[in-house]
């Protein structure tokens, strides 16, 4: 069996506006559109997508928030609906998800011989978050592919970023030792915004793009440094001053999920491919993508 | 001269799934759980017209949503507990109250909205409250989310609009704040039967609030709510804001009868069930000066003021 490889890495924000903005038939409230920036560079990825060769997408979600360990979805199929605690005014979402219970079962695994607390989650009445529905939905709306959602242990909470930081990193590499193992090619996902200041009002139309922009001067400041160092490459200095991004702009990366990936990914040093930036209710969203292929990477934007 | 109050009694609950799904896990959990039965009693005697639940968690980010679906169905599984079970639940909310906190809530310059769609989810911990405390839905509820970027004044005001709300309708109410003491969780999975406090600190934080709560000393601990948030919570949100809540909604003085039904640990936080009964005769030697706050102004919007 030929060694399983990773074939591209996705930064995939998912503020449930996107889905949203995109009127899909799986979701119950309709718009009027909205956060074009942010969805046309979605698309665009989404197309790049179509033309990989892949088995599975693996996602890392902020929304799927364990305090006990590192949790796996483990059963082949979860069909229900999720309604977003949040904004359910704008994602209420009829969800049909496959999952690779073999190959999040083989990351359990390994995530367990690296020393790390894991668990499956075999109930069938769990509801998928909706950080891990909104960013497969935008980077694959035809959801052909089976998924693996891995948990978000809260680190950062319970000790420091710094402590997330070298978690996320030994979940990482044990991802990509099993996904080694395994013979599959995978995508993986990375689940969030950069800055993560919300506006604590919203507009009586969300979509009003007339009402959108970034939270603070700062925030901005912070989040284009990151998109910086991703575009020169730079991924092991970026993964090195996360932590004090992180504190800076309250960013989501305090869930772990870009350090797992550029983790398994093995930091890489060339520039991520950029497909868009936009604030969505005042959070600042970077859509990016990490091609290890020298011959199909882009420079995007 | 006491105001008549429209709270009857307080419930401080934990919002773990032990209790309803693994009470015979652990005496501990055995014990939580025949402390939710006594309050559940209680509740059946009171003449209450309304159970009102703030669950921390239930966070929002747009100002405060109020639950106000009239039978809201669904099943519930956590997180992290989801092999403990599933919690199926159908329960009955007063959507007129929800409807006049919100109001009540805009008065004073929150922002709030209703939340009424189909599958909603309902958090782990106001799923616990209700189900244990009110099973057969005899007694409608109201639940209201607890904001992640509010702070004291906005919590404060929050419970004051809820005490316009019931007296503006002219309704008794039982409030039941959803929380653990101490929330520093064991990191692993533990045999139930081990399960106790996650560090001598913690438990020794959690026994003087419990000495402060058996005193009636509500507005003591919401005065002391930074100090709590700083010494025993693991910092996910801005503060500690269970005690302010509860204060503001049932009163803000220690004119109270506190009783401590059953203190245990839950893999490792602080649960502990607790009632406060509004009574004469304070106790208490401490006078604070954090000001009290009746409107809320929103943002100081102290970045843009200046010479930045
Ligand atoms: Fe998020």
């Amino acid at each position: 069996m030929p060694k399983g490889e990773i074939v591209l890495g996705c930064l995939a924000p998912h503020p449930p506006h996107v889905v949203y903005a995109e009127n899909p038939e799986q979701n119950e409230p309709v718009s009027e559109g909205g956060w074009e920036t942010l969805r046309w560079g979605y698309n665009r990825l989404a197309r790049k997508l179509k033309s990989i060769d892949y088995d599975a997408l693996v996602i890392f979600t902020p929304h799927w928030q364990t305090y006990i360990g590192t949790h796996f979805l483990g059963l082949p199929e979860f069909k229900s609906k999720s309604v977003d605690p949040v904004f359910p005014n704008i994602f209420r979402y009829n969800y049909d998800i496959k999952v690779d219970v073999d190959l999040a079962e083989k990351m359990r695994e390994k995530a367990s011989e690296h020393g790390i607390i894991t668990k499956m989650m075999r109930n069938q009445d769990f509801r998928v978050d909706y950080g891990t529905i909104t960013s497969c939905h935008m980077l694959n709306p035809d959801w052909d592919k089976p998924i693996v959602t891995i948990s978000s242990n809260r680190n950062a909470h319970y000790y420091s970023a710094e402590v997330m930081n070298e978690q996320a990193a030994a979940l990482g590499r044990a991802c990509a030792e099993a996904i080694e193992e395994s013979g599959k090619k995978v995508v993986m996902i990375s689940s969030h915004s950069l800055s993560h200041r919300h506006f604590v009002t919203e507009s009586p139309l969300p979509e009003d793009m007339s009402r959108e922009h970034i939270y603070n001067h700062s925030q901005y400041v912070w989040d284009m440094k990151l998109v910086d160092l991703m575009r020169n490459g730079k991924m092991r200095e970026l993964i090195d001053i996360l932590p004090e991004f992180t504190e800076q702009t309250i960013a989501e990366t305090e869930a772990g999920g870009l350090t797992w990936m550029m983790s398994a990914m093995g930091f890489p040093e060339y520039s991520a491919e950029i497909y868009g930036y936009q604030s969505v209710i005042g959070t600042g969203n970077l859509v990016a993508a990490w091609d290890p292929n020298g011959v199909t990477r882009e420079i995007v934007l | 001269m006491m105001e008549e109050s429209e709270v009857l009694f307080g419930i401080y609950c934990p919002p773990h799934p032990q209790p309803l799904l693994s009470p015979d896990a652990s005496p501990g959990y055995a014990k939580l759980r025949q402390a939710f039965e006594t309050c559940r009693e209680r509740i059946e005697q009171s003449d209450a017209d309304l159970i009102i639940v703030y669950s921390t968690t239930w966070p929002s980010i747009i100002g405060h949503q109020i639950q106000a679906h009239p039978e809201p169905e669904w099943t519930h599984v956590d997180d992290d507990f989801h092999y403990l079970g599933s919690m199926p639940y159908k329960f009955r909310m007063d959507v007129d109250f929800a409807e006049c906190l919100r109001d009540s809530a805009k008065d004073r310059g929150l922002h709030s909205r209703t939340i009424a769609y189909e599958g909603f989810p309902i958090d782990t911990g106001s799923v616990v409250a209700l189900k244990l405390l009110n099973p057969d839905n005899r007694i409608p509820a109201c639940i209201v989310s607890s904001n992640m970027y509010a702070n004291r004044s906005e919590t404060i005001v929050l419970g004051k609009s809820i005490r316009d709300a019931l007296s503006k309708q002219k309704k008794k109410a039982v409030v039941v704040v959803v929380s653990s003491l101490s929330n520093r969780m064991f990191t692993e999975h533990i045999d139930p039967v081990e399960d106790r406090i996650h560090s001598p600190k913690d438990d020794e934080w959690n026994r003087k609030i419990l000495e402060f709560f058996a005193d009636g000393r509500l507005e003591d601990l919401s005065q002391l709510s930074r100090e709590i948030h700083g010494q025993i919570r693991v910092q996910k949100v801005v503060a500690y804001k269970p005690a302010w809540w509860m204060a503001a909604t049932m009163g803000q003085h220690n004119n109270y009868d506190g009783e401590v039904l059953a203190y245990e640990a839950l893999h490792g936080s602080g649960g502990a069930v607790v009632t406060l009964t509004p009574s004469s005769g304070s106790v208490g030697d401490k006078e604070f000066d954090e000001d009290d706050v009746e409107y809320y102004h929103g943002d100081r919007d102290v970045l843009n003021k200046g010479m930045l």
